[in-house]
């Protein structure tokens, strides 16, 4: 073993260790910046929320500590127990969880708080991770294909029922490390094709939608009559590929809409791709009163961050941030407060600060020797990616509005803690990545 | 290297690589090309707040304050920082109220500006409530006792010449003069809060504030880099002695009527009553719009300042201004003599006189002492038709001059809103009278004062400030000095000397003598004051009313005009009692009270009689209601006609248009 001589700290690797602290640091500024007032008479006070987020720091640093030093192979060995202790507690969130605004999704002991949904996403990565190193697997066989997609939705379908669909749709990023480990191209074209086909679906009317998809299917048949002629099986295709085309955009997402989503999901929906809400999806009391004012967070939001230009207002000086403009703004919304402070060249150099991160873990994940390592480094890389994707998009109006928190930065404990707990367990593994862990 | 041979790993790298740089692309979108959202920004964070500067005080003559701001508190409550464990009963008890009152006030306030901002509980604290409630405001998480300026007046005198403030009205909102204005701002509507606003008013300050999103201040913008500060208005000085107007107010109640009290050496106004008048303090705060209509409908008015508003014919009063003109034109002379026997035949009707006695008018002087009618309706017509104009038109023109450089006819200039000129006849005026048919037989009452002349006692003080000042006056008026500056260039226009007349002094002392002899031997002798030369005009005008479509001759006015000392005078005085009868029977011992108080501080114990006789008489005639109730009758009456005869003829015209339109259809398109 090459890496002997040295103790396990010496072989953390550095960059990650250091990006993470950096996040950590510049999202404790941003807290601090949004809840900042002049006639504050010190900065360490306990009321605010950077005092808590520093101690949720203090907590997450030492059970990272903790980790460190525990076994690599300590992790393999409990991937299926704890996957099977998220499910339970996930299930008993459903039904006995607590939590605001029509959702469900905490669990409450005493004073203590905390979203199983958000712990959950290290046991299903390490239950994916397990599940797909196994020698017995062989991802190439559509059971186990099955058995790897049952792992990721599971606690995903789980969390649905505790109307949190937001954090659900973190559970997806499974499928690009799966994509990763076998899955066919074709995934990733259907995916991208399904939400090309989702958002034409919110667009266009229903109708006309129908004779646009089935115009498009009758001139590919025509381009390709010759082809179709010899190849019957194309031609089946080609009538499945419009059948389910249309079955989608007529069927499943009016099934989707009326029956899974929440109505301020909706309408969030629709006012991101900048459309009133259909009547169809509106209760009889609502209808025909045409937009609502689900836009005002992200409208806030652009304001606060378009108000940034190129530099800034300057560190404590957000007048939108600070006023509580933006709705949930050290949550979610804390993007808000660096675009209004620091402007075009800090929120791009934070959006670089998520890349790097990204690509270094992308980094570890190929040089593991063991594929539990590669595959559980990519789903933390995953995980982070979806993260940010969803919510910066958000906040500059580019997706819906997600209730999903912005890696490290957000406020909130359980946030930070499994963000925290993620990242320790991939320094851990790669430490040993020599070792190989089954 | 087509897609499906490219490693894996390489289009997750993609992946993520792409969604950063769709990311900033549109952060650059959003935060570099394009403006709208720094200005929304700044639109919605930032609140101006205006500060308010105190409002000028103004101070008497001697230095004592007649009007001021006074500190009011009043409970501010911000209901959703409230807890509900606070004592409701305690604070029930500092503000003496039970809690039912208490729920409702609280809920009120919470509704009015919503649970999250402040609104005002009870406005303007008692003294006492505001005692109990200092003590304990810690007790009251939410409560705030928030301080602000009432304008106060702390004598009830002098209501109609301070004036007082009210929130600006629409209209003038509309008027780019008050561009600086906004809804709710209070601004001088009368008095000397209106002449003197831009000075009283001072200079607003603004602070930018940040506020959040329930438009709650929170703190400085740019720590309050771009912030103005409020600078307070200034003070006014006036020439205004307080007790002298106060004594005159009380001389003066019960009586319908006016008192201007002018010191001749600067135009100084030394007092200003008009009666009946009101408390000043009851057009403040909260209760103003209320009492102004009550007071609005009073039938003696006493909203009504008739120190300058009302004209009067001036009657034997004028005589001395009569015979001023004469002398300057050179017409007479000191010794000119009329032969008087008891009336005035030379225009074909007697005019009646009341002394008989051979030599009542032998010269100027003993025409004065006397009031001869007949002496001074003659003189006016050798002035009117001296040679040297060469006609009696131009003769009226002439005199007509004079008595515009008294400051007759014409509003005198004073430092308060609305004052009225009274009248003074010119010869177009009786050219529309008598078709150009006259001379002078037809103006000879305006020689003693009657017919078409009517001043305002303001301008009868003024003219009483000319004689003692032997031929100029200064244009009265009440503030002294603006902030301790007498020098102010708004003060500029009073510090002018008019010259109106060429007469020797010696003349003018003529003048004087034979006033003086009116007190001394003549109908003034009420006037007279120990070890003071008075001099004075004794007046009682014949005046009509219009009642029920009916000129009826009312009871006569007393009227009185004075200045003493003769030698060195220090106070000019006009004093007109409304129907009350003899010139001197009202009128004088108020002037010459007033004078007394004002020359030696004191009523000297053998006048004090004076005192109580005017303070014990009521001199409002019981008709002033009757006549005022039959003219409100009248004005309805004719404004319902009005609404009436404008209604019918809107309809008349709406047929009228349309008949033309339907006209025009039919010749246009044949329908």
């Amino acid at each position: 073993m090459a890496n002997t001589g040295k103790s396990v700290f010496g072989r953390v690797d550095g960059i990650t260790l250091l990006l993470y602290l950096v996040l950590v640091f510049v999202g404790m500024m941003a807290i601090f910046s949004v809840e900042y007032r002049s006639t504050d008479p010190t900065i360490f006070m306990m009321s605010k929320s950077h005092m808590r987020q520093f101690i949720w720091l203090g907590i997450s640093l030492f059970v990272g500590l903790l980790i460190i030093f525990t076994d690599s192979k300590f992790f393999s060995s409990v991937a299926y127990l704890s996957y099977t202790i998220g499910l339970v507690l996930l299930l008993l969130t459903v039904f006995i969880g607590v939590g605001t605004k029509g959702s469900a999704s905490w669990l409450g002991f005493g004073s203590v708080k905390f979203q199983p949904g958000e712990v959950t996403k290290i046991f299903t990565s390490l239950a994916i991770a397990k599940f797909l190193s196994s020698p017995e697997t062989n991802f190439s066989t559509l059971k186990h294909r099955l058995i790897g997609s049952a792992l990721a939705l599971v606690p995903a379908v789980l969390i649905v029922l505790q109307q949190e669909t937001g954090l659900a749709l973190v559970y997806l990023c499974f499928f690009l490390v799966m994509y990763r480990e076998g899955l066919p191209h074709i995934i990733l074209i259907i995916a991208f094709s399904a939400i090309a086909l989702t958002l034409a679906t919110l667009m266009i009317e229903k109708t006309i939608l129908f004779y646009i998809v089935t115009g498009l299917a009758l001139f590919t048949a025509l381009l390709m009559r010759k082809v179709l002629s010899k190849e019957k099986m194309l031609a089946i295709i080609l009538v499945g590929v419009w059948g389910i085309c249309v079955l989608f955009s007529q069927l499943v997402v009016p099934f989707i809409f009326k029956n899974v989503l929440q109505k301020h999901q909706v309408e969030r929906i629709y006012t991101t791709v900048g459309q009133d809400v259909p009547d169809e999806y509106l209760a009889p009391e609502d209808r025909g009163k045409g937009s609502t004012i689900s836009g005002y967070n992200v409208w806030q939001s652009k304001i606060a961050i378009g108000s940034g230009g190129l530099t800034g207002k300057g560190f404590l000086n957000g007048t939108s941030t600070k006023n509580e403009f933006v709705p949930e703004q050290n949550t979610d919304f804390i993007f808000c407060a660096i675009g209004e402070q620091f402007g075009f060249l800090g929120s791009t150099a934070l959006v670089l600060l998520y890349l790097g991160l990204m690509l270094r873990i992308l980094v570890l994940a190929e040089r593991q020797r063991s594929a539990f390592s590669r595959i559980y480094a990519y789903c933390v890389a995953s995980i982070f990616f979806i993260h940010f994707a969803i919510n910066i998009s958000m906040t500059i109006g580019l997706a819906p509005v997600i209730g999903i928190t912005l890696p490290l930065l957000s406020y909130g404990g359980t946030s930070l803690l499994s963000f925290s707990i993620l990242m320790a367990i991939l320094l851990r593994l790669d430490a040993d990545r020599q070792v190989m862990i089954r | 290297m087509s897609f499906a041979s490219t490693p894996r790993r390489y289009v997750i790298w993609s992946i993520f690589t792409g969604v950063a740089l769709v990311i900033i692309v549109k952060l650059l979108m959003l935060q570099v090309f394009n403006d709208e959202y720094k200005i929304l920004a700044h639109d919605i964070a930032i609140t101006k707040k205006v500060i308010y500067p105190p409002r000028g005080v103004i101070y008497d003559r001697k230095g004592k304050v007649m009007l001021y701001n006074q500190v009011v508190y009043d409970l501010v409550v911000t209901a959703y920082e409230v807890p509900d464990d606070i004592d409701t009963m305690m604070l029930c008890n500092a503000l003496g109220i039970d809690t039912v009152e208490y729920k409702r006030l609280f809920h009120r306030a919470a509704v009015k500006n919503g649970p999250r901002r402040k609104s005002v509980m009870i406005e303007q604290l008692t003294p006492e409530q505001t005692a109990r409630l200092q003590e304990n405001m810690y007790a009251f998480p939410g409560f705030e006792l928030n301080e602000r300026y009432i304008r106060t007046y702390p004598d009830p005198h002098a209501a109609l010449v301070l004036g007082y403030i009210g929130e600006i009205s629409p209209l003038k909102l509309k008027d780019p003069k008050y561009a600086s204005y906004r809804q709710g701002d209070y601004m001088g509507i009368n008095g000397l809060e209106y002449t003197y606003e831009e000075v009283l008013r001072g200079q607003r300050g603004i602070h930018f504030l940040e506020r959040d999103n329930f438009n709650r201040p929170t703190e400085p913008y740019r720590k309050g880099a771009l912030d103005t500060p409020a600078i307070a208005g200034r003070s006014l000085e006036l020439h205004l002695d307080a007790e002298l107007q106060a004594y005159g107010e009380k001389l003066m109640a019960n009586k319908i009527g006016s008192v201007v009290a002018i010191d001749p050496k600067t135009g100084g106004i030394l007092a200003m009553v008009s009666s009946p008048s009101y408390d000043p303090n009851l057009l403040r705060g909260r209760h103003r719009s209320n009492n102004f209509a009550k007071m609005n409908l009073d039938a003696t008015k006493p909203l009504y300042n008739r120190a300058i508003k009302g004209e009067y014919p001036p009657g034997s009063t004028l005589k001395p201004m009569t015979a001023l003109v004469a002398l300057d034109a050179g017409v007479i002379s000191p010794s000119f003599g009329f032969p008087c026997t008891g009336g005035y035949y030379n225009c074909g009707r007697r005019i009646g006189c009341t002394h008989t006695n051979a030599g009542h008018a032998a010269n100027l002087r003993i025409a004065l002492a006397n009031s001869c009618n007949a002496y001074f309706v003659h003189i006016l017509r050798m002035m009117v038709d001296a040679q040297k104009y060469g006609s009696v038109k131009k003769g009226v023109q002439r005199w007509h001059d004079y008595f515009d450089d008294f400051g007759f006819g014409h509003p005198t200039g004073v430092d308060l809103p609305y004052e009225k000129g009274g009248y003074v006849p010119d010869s177009a005026k009786y050219n529309s009278m008598y078709g150009g048919n006259w001379n002078s037989c037809n103006m000879l009452f305006v020689g003693m004062g009657q017919g078409e002349v009517n001043l305002t006692p303001i301008q009868l003080a003024n003219a009483m400030c000319i004689i003692a000042n032997k031929g100029y006056y200064y244009t009265p008026h009440l503030v002294r000095s603006i902030g301790g500056n007498p020098k102010d260039t708004i003060l500029k226009k009073y510090q002018v000397r008019h010259k109106v007349t060429n007469i020797p002094d010696t003349v003018y002392n003529i003048v004087a003598l034979g006033m003086q002899d009116v007190v001394e031997h003549g109908t003034g002798r009420v006037a007279q004051l120990p070890g003071v030369n008075v001099c004075a005009k004794t007046g009682t005008v014949e005046n009509k009313a219009v009642v029920d479509g009916q000129v009826v001759k009312m009871k006569d006015h007393s009227v009185f005009v004075a200045f003493a000392p003769r030698e060195d005078p220090k106070i000019a005085i006009a004093v007109i009692v409304e129907n009350a009868g003899f010139g001197a029977t009202w009128a004088g011992p108020v002037a010459s009270l007033m004078m007394e108080e004002y020359l030696t501080d004191s009523i000297a114990t053998n006048r004090k009689h004076l005192e109580t006789r005017l303070y014990n008489a009521n001199l409002i005639n019981p008709y002033v209601y009757t006549i005022d109730a039959a003219q409100r009758l009248k004005d309805q009456v004719r404004w319902e006609r009005s609404v009436e005869r404008n209604r019918v003829n809107d309809s008349l015209q709406r047929v009228e248009d349309s008949i033309r339109i339907k006209r025009w259809f039919k010749k246009t398109y044949g329908i």
